[in-house]
């Protein structure tokens, strides 16, 4: 038996509930909360879908870490360790383990849509390379766990919903911003609405990761450099000036 | 009128996999307004876990692709049983919609030359997926879910439809809730695409996830609608077997693309010996000539006989099993190791490598796996018109796997992410030229359909998810991959009892978020895909493509073209064989001596 200490409650408040497991081979805490729900609370509310880490629903802070429930493996704690389970802190609890992330989907529909450059061939086709790609390609590894907005400091400490659109969408953004046949210019767009300027790269993000994305390097920072290069480069700036 | 949320639109999407968004992006380009339910967050849907590609005759690898080979191998891996429209419909158009992907942000691995890469895949003559890596899927939902929210469609999240209202002989609307709050919507409109997916959840052993419970093959059933060859379920051959908390999840055909073998417990690699007569001189003979294909010498060589059609290999991995050369937790062995080195698999095949790492503690560099057939796919579906994708019920639509014909007795592995491109852009086009005033929906039949899904919390009854667990048990065992009389009667007298104690389950707690609730709707959905899909396999007496009769063991030329059609009338399922109208015969006989 594996004791498993979740969280029961809702908006207006709730509290850590305990629940013995049968522990099986190779089971992942989702298990466990799939058990606890068979067999002693139907009505314990968890998000999932693929169980198999492609989806990104069950994300939650398990023994104070901010992991996916479906790639846990009971086994990587002590035997007789106690297991909790508590939602993401940093978007409002709807129910138990279930939070309310509908703020991302907002921030995201917000990013300045892909513009792609005239096509290259006669026949409406592109061309592009592999090497040209593998930087966006990682990126669009984003499973949307939001995993990497719950560890945030600036979202989940300071709160700044409304001022910074966090490690998930920067990296959204980054997929088009790198993206090879894109033309649209997103740098105002990341320096005011999405507030880059709020992330001091403390790289907590792509620790979290469960898709190893390498968020601050590979996406924060050369956006950040980008946004930099636009709105401080004097050369850049007399050129606007000319241009208008 | 009832005290709850009522929305018109013109076009009303359910389901927001690639075939949904695909669908609800084309009636919104028609400038209709657009609704997207869906029963999970927007992302999310089953298409997510698509690994290997999509299948569209592009050339880019192997220039001597086209339409007309991918027609000819959909027909053959379906067996001759495919509504050969759809087939044709969908041959055509499928490397328009690849395309188009490409223009809307899609980032598909390149060919030196900077084209689309393709890879092959079982029963396609030619290298022809699409794909990114292993998770093409990601890749297409990512880049659909995008161009949709940039297209003014207003998506409704984790909002499960539990009723679609028919007035005067045509659609008018639907019933949902919304999982959040508990609380009802009813959402008006005149055309209505269903694009919920699959029915896998009715099984035991399966890739799907906890959506998949036939939601939309049970709407359209209830509306009075046809569901057609629904005795023909996908068990994937590659499913993962050990540990038992992981049994099902999809192993991607990509393995084999890549090189993977299949062998035994005694080393054999088996496939060799199931060759079916109908791909006799397709594939390779020996090992040394399978081998020299794998390293690229695609001219001189045939295909690998792992890369046969799904059904031949699933059964295959059965037999062996049954024969005792399997492994001691019943699977068998693919291995990928020994063929290739551990960058190239790793760069190929990034979630494998990481799904078998976390989940199984096994390297795919350096082990072998351990894989066996899991549930995946339903060919059968709801009965449309291959043109316009209209079911038999006026204004109620159906695209991707909850659309029945397409694949025929045998889906290839890779057609699923192209029909549901190609045939959700039909949907929506369909759909949204439709559009006007929809037909009033009575009060009382509104109120009927909440009354009916509060039930449970009326009821202090059994817990839902053990009537879900027994079903579940009974599909698998009665209605698995091999199927008999026996077997399949039985099903139907447990599914009876199940039916039964689903009217009395009970459910506790509140209607916020409650999955003992939502489990207690989805088991009314369950019970008719389950009773649909058993009493079509005992309507077909032969064996043919992912339909296996133990007592029937042969295919029967005759009933190729037979369809088994199921429709509801009073409380009960009525089943008929219909004949689907014969294959033209220039088609006919591009299917017989090749393209």
């Amino acid at each position: 038996m594996t004791r498993l200490r979740v969280f029961r409650g809702t908006k207006t408040g709730g509290e850590l509930h305990d629940y013995d497991v049968a522990a099986a081979e190779g089971m992942v805490v989702l298990d466990a909360v799939h058990a606890i729900q068979a067999e002693q609370a139907p009505d314990l509310a968890v998000r999932w879908n693929c169980k198999a880490g492609k989806c990104g629903s069950c994300s939650a802070e398990i023994n104070g870490k901010p992991r996916l429930m479906c790639m846990t493996r009971m086994s990587d704690y002590a035997p007789g360790e106690t297991i909790t389970i508590m939602p993401m802190k940093a978007f409002p609890l709807i129910k138990d383990l279930v939070t309310d992330v509908s703020w991302n989907y907002e921030v995201n529909k917000r990013i300045p849509a892909f513009q792609p450059r005239k096509p290259d061939a006669p026949d409406g086709t592109w061309r592009m390379y592999q090497f040209e790609i593998e930087r966006p390609q990682e990126f669009r590894k984003c499973i949307e766990c939001f995993l990497c907005q719950d560890v945030c400091h600036v979202l989940r400490t300071h709160e700044k919903h409304e001022q910074f659109m966090g490690p998930a969408m920067l990296v959204r953004a980054a997929v088009y911003e790198m993206h090879p046949l894109d033309t649209a210019d997103r740098r105002e767009h990341l320096r005011h609405e999405g507030g880059i300027g709020y992330c001091n790269i403390t790289k907590c993000c792509t620790e979290v990761c469960p898709e190893s994305i390498t968020i601050t390097d590979n996406a924060i920072i050369p956006l950040k450099e980008r946004v930099v290069d636009a709105s401080y480069d004097p050369v850049a700036a007399l050129w606007r000036k000319i241009t208008g | 009128m009832p005290d709850i949320r009522s929305l018109d639109y013109d076009v009303i999407v359910i389901g927001a996999g690639g075939a949904g968004l695909r669908a609800a992006i084309e009636a919104s380009a028609q400038k209709a307004k657009v609704a997207l339910v869906c029963k999970s967050l927007l992302g999310k849907a089953h298409t997510v876990m698509a690994e290997g590609g999509a299948a569209a005759a592009l050339g880019n690898v192997m220039s001597e692709d086209n339409w007309r080979v991918h027609f000819r191998d959909t027909m053959r891996g379906g067996k001759m049983h495919n509504n050969w429209r759809m087939a044709q419909i969908h041959a055509q158009e499928a490397p328009d919609r690849i395309n188009e992907l490409e223009a809307w942000g899609a980032l598909f691995d390149r060919t030196p030359d900077g084209r689309i890469n393709q890879r092959p895949f079982g029963g396609h003559t030619y290298s022809r997926l699409a794909h990114v890596g292993d998770r093409t899927g990601l890749e297409m939902i990512r880049v659909l879910q995008d161009k949709g929210v940039h297209s003014g469609i207003d998506v409704h999240m984790e909002c499960t439809i539990v009723r679609l209202f028919v007035v005067g002989g045509q659609i008018a609307g639907a019933l949902g809730y919304f999982r959040e709050t508990g609380r009802f919507v009813l959402f008006r409109s005149g055309a209505i695409v269903l694009a919920t997916g699959g029915i896998g959840k009715a099984w035991q052993i399966t890739s799907n996830s906890w959506e998949y419970t036939g939601d939309g093959h049970a709407l359209a059933y209830d509306a009075g609608a046809e569901l057609i060859d629904m005795e023909f379920v996908q068990f994937h051959p590659t499913g993962m077997v050990w540990p038992p908390s992981v049994r099902g999840i999809l192993v991607t055909e990509g393995v084999r693309g890549e090189g993977g073998v299949l062998k035994n417990t005694q080393g054999e690699r088996f496939m060799f010996r199931y060759m079916p007569d109908m791909f006799k001189g397709d594939y390779a003979d020996t090992e040394a000539e399978a081998d020299a294909w794998v390293k690229g010498d695609r001219k001189q060589n045939r295909r690998p006989p792992e890369l046969l059609t799904r059904d031949v290999v699933a059964k295959a991995i059965v037999k062996e099993i049954a024969e005792g050369r399997g492994t001691e937790h019943g699977g068998v062995i693919l291995d990928i190791a020994s063929k290739q080195n551990a960058d190239y698999i790793r760069k190929k095949l990034p979630s494998m490598y990481h799904q078998f790492k976390e989940l199984a503690h096994v390297d795919i560099t350096k082990d072998p796996m351990e894989i066996g057939p899991t549930t995946h796919y339903v060919m059968g579906g709801v009965k449309v018109d291959a043109e316009t994708q209209e079911s038999t019920v006026p204004g109620l639509y159906a695209a991707g796997e909850v659309g029945g014909g397409m694949h025929g007795a045998n889906r290839l592995g890779g057609n699923s992410l192209s029909d549901l491109l190609v045939f959700g852009r039909r949907a929506g086009q369909s759909a949204a030229s439709r559009r006007g005033s929809a037909p009033a929906i009575p009060d009382a039949e509104v109120e009927q359909a909440i009354r009916e899904a509060l039930a449970p919390f009326e009821r202090e009854g059994e817990n839902p998810f053990a009537v879900q667990a027994a079903l579940q048990k009974v599909m698998q065992r009665d209605a698995g991959i091999i199927r008999d009389q026996r077997g399949l009667e039985n099903a139907l007298a447990e599914l009876e009892k199940l039916k039964g104690r689903a009217r009395t389950v009970g459910v506790t707690g509140s209607r916020e978020y409650n999955p003992g609730w939502h489990t207690a709707i989805d088991l009314g959905s369950l019970l008719v895909v389950a009773e649909a899909s058993a009493r079509a396999a005992l309507e077909r007496t032969e064996s043919r493509g992912a339909h296996t009769r133990s007592d029937y063991p042969d295919s029967d030329e005759k009933q190729a073209r037979a369809q088994v059609v199921i429709k509801k009338a009073g409380d009960g399922m009525v089943v008929r064989r219909e004949a689907q109208p014969p294959i033209p015969a220039d088609l006919l006989t591009l299917i017989k001596e090749g393209a």
